[in-house]
């Protein structure tokens, strides 16, 4: 006997949400950072603010034009120690959340610690690691990130592990599942959405740790080092050029954990 | 073991389960005796807090007794759930939501290390069972409450088990849905020949599809009656048609049922008034 329910759509994947966005969404910000920049253009233009103090949107896009090869290459070292120190504290923090969801002494021996971490500026251990690792390389920035991204990470995915619902529980352990088969079938799964979702807020805290580390030394070539050399160099409008840069890495950092976020709670609801 | 107790399909003796400790104790079931014969179909009702639910989560080993034994197919109820002698389905249907159809009611037969082909033809066969077949390949959030709760009655009978646990499957759904689950459930237990012990609310429903209603009421948890459906002149074990509904003996057993829920001298009266 077949009986037909009205129902969505038959066979077909569902897609990720942004398909359902529409336009005045995108169109609307879109248009206030026209409006923003055009007032920032009038104002430096008609007020004759000098360079120093703040360059006109103009002035910057010339710089980021003729700068884009030094732009593009500090944007890759930058962007390549916000992406190790990203993938190290991503598999600290949701290794850690797991130890830590199973043995409940685990969650409260590091409950404290992490709470301290959480409010310590991680940045301002750059310059200790510094003298641990040798200026001259970027392990100590790699692991600035990778703290930033560790934290909210192990926080995220700690809650999404204690989100298993009662009957998937009860499901589990009617069907006599070893500790192994739960977590893979179940405990994984529900976690994940939130491991992204911490992954999202860690991507810029990546970006931003990796950046500002370059700030107390370490080897040149990254956007920090070149945003602080132009401006003790007096060229400001190229010190604004490479924080638009750094503005662009930090952008594409989150998109691509959004997107990622997005993939992976497309069957869930949002945490 | 006797050979005579391992032909039941659950035998319940002197179960007795507390929560709670001190002055805090709730006694969710006080002595209860009840025993389901193989391919049997038997409702547990009450209202709320009379301990069907406790009792069955007994039955399924997902919950320990404080007193008294409990046997499924005359084995301890733990060694039954490690043996897998049992499908189980809860109000919630509890699909992975991350898993398609297919994915959620091969479950447990990849748990339990069955071979991909063979995993394969038997999803195909349950899917066609329940009426999904078009659904293979969806997943949950696309499905109706109805249909969510198909796939978890396909995936409790994935094992073809010989008892079946329902605690109130029907019960989030509306009516007009619930109607044409009971056809189906009846349908798929004629088709399976299992035992089935069923949790729900609803009088109309326990009678239909039982051939024992269980009738058990609150603080503390107890059985106040047993009625035989089957004595009441409905159609025999699992051979119901949708015309059993509107017969007289549906009627007289949906009283005799709302009787002992309510209190003997209802029973009677009620019983009284239908026939004459």
């Amino acid at each position: 006997m077949v009986t037909i329910d009205p129902v969505a759509p038959r066979g077909g994947r569902p897609r990720l949400p942004i398909a359902e966005v529409r336009w005045s969404t995108v169109l609307a910000p879109v248009l206030l950072g026209v409006i923003v920049v055009v007032a920032w253009e009038t104002f430096v233009d008609q007020a004759d603010i000098k360079p120093f103090i703040l360059p006109a949107p103009s002035a910057i896009w010339d710089q980021v034009t003729a700068n884009r090869e030094s732009i593009v290459s500090g944007a890759r070292v930058t962007g390549g120690n916000a992406l190790w120190g990203m993938l190290g504290g991503a598999l600290l923090g949701v290794v850690g959340a797991a130890v830590a969801g199973t043995f409940r002494f685990v969650d409260q021996m590091a409950a404290p610690v992490v709470a301290a971490l959480a409010v310590i500026p991680i940045v301002a251990l750059a310059p200790v690691l510094y003298s641990m690792f040798g200026a001259a390389v970027n392990s100590g920035r790699i692991i600035v990130a990778g703290i930033s991204v560790a934290i909210p990470v192990y926080l995220n995915t700690l809650r999404g592990i204690r989100q298993v619902r009662a009957v998937h529980r009860d499901l589990m352990t009617a069907y006599a599942a070893s500790p192994l088969q739960r977590i893979r079938a179940v405990t994984l799964p529900t976690a994940t959405p939130y491991v992204f979702t911490g992954l999202r807020i860690a991507s810029s805290l990546a970006v931003i740790a990796a950046l500002i580390a370059e700030y107390f030394g370490g080897p040149i070539g990254g956007l920090g080092k070149s945003i602080t050399s132009s401006a003790a160099s007096s060229n400001y409008p190229l010190a604004w050029a490479y924080v638009t840069g750094a503005i662009g890495l930090g952008l594409l950092f989150y998109v691509v954990t959004l997107l990622a976020e997005l993939w992976f709670s497309r069957h869930q609801p949002a945490p | 073991m006797n050979q005579h107790a391992s032909q039941h399909a659950i035998a319940v003796a002197g179960v007795r389960r507390v929560f709670g400790k001190g002055r805090k104790q709730v006694i969710a079931l006080e002595d209860v005796d009840l025993v389901v014969g193989a391919g049997e179909f038997v409702s547990l009702i009450g209202p709320s807090g009379c301990g069907k639910s406790t009792l069955l989560r007994l039955v399924a080993d997902l919950d320990t007794a404080t007193a008294g034994t409990l046997e499924i197919f005359g084995k301890p109820a733990r060694r039954a759930r490690l043996d897998q002698d049992y499908g189980i389905a809860f109000q919630q249907a509890g699909l992975l939501p991350w898993r398609t159809v297919a994915g959620n009611v091969e479950l447990p037969l990849k748990l339990h290390g069955v071979a991909s082909a063979q995993r394969k033809a038997r999803v195909a066969e349950l899917l066609d069972l329940v009426g999904l077949s078009d659904f293979a390949k969806n997943h949950p959030d696309q499905l109706s409450g109805g249909m969510q709760q198909r796939v978890a009655i396909a995936r409790a009978l994935a094992e073809s088990p010989r008892l079946l646990l329902m605690d109130e499957p029907f019960g989030a759904l509306d009516e007009i849905t619930r109607e044409r689950m009971q056809n189906e459930l009846v349908r798929i237990c004629a088709e399976t020949g299992a035992a089935v012990l069923f949790v729900t609310h609803s009088i109309p429903e326990a009678v239909f599809l039982s051939d024992r209603v269980v009738v058990m009421s609150p603080r503390p948890g107890r059985i106040t009656g047993v009625v035989d459906v089957r004595a009441d002149g409905l159609a025999g074990a699992h051979d119901r048609t949708e015309r059993a509904r509107d017969e007289e003996g549906f009627f007289r057993a949906v009283a005799e049922v709302r009787g002992l829920l309510h209190g003997a001298p209802v029973a009677t009266v009620a019983a009284d008034g239908l026939e004459k």
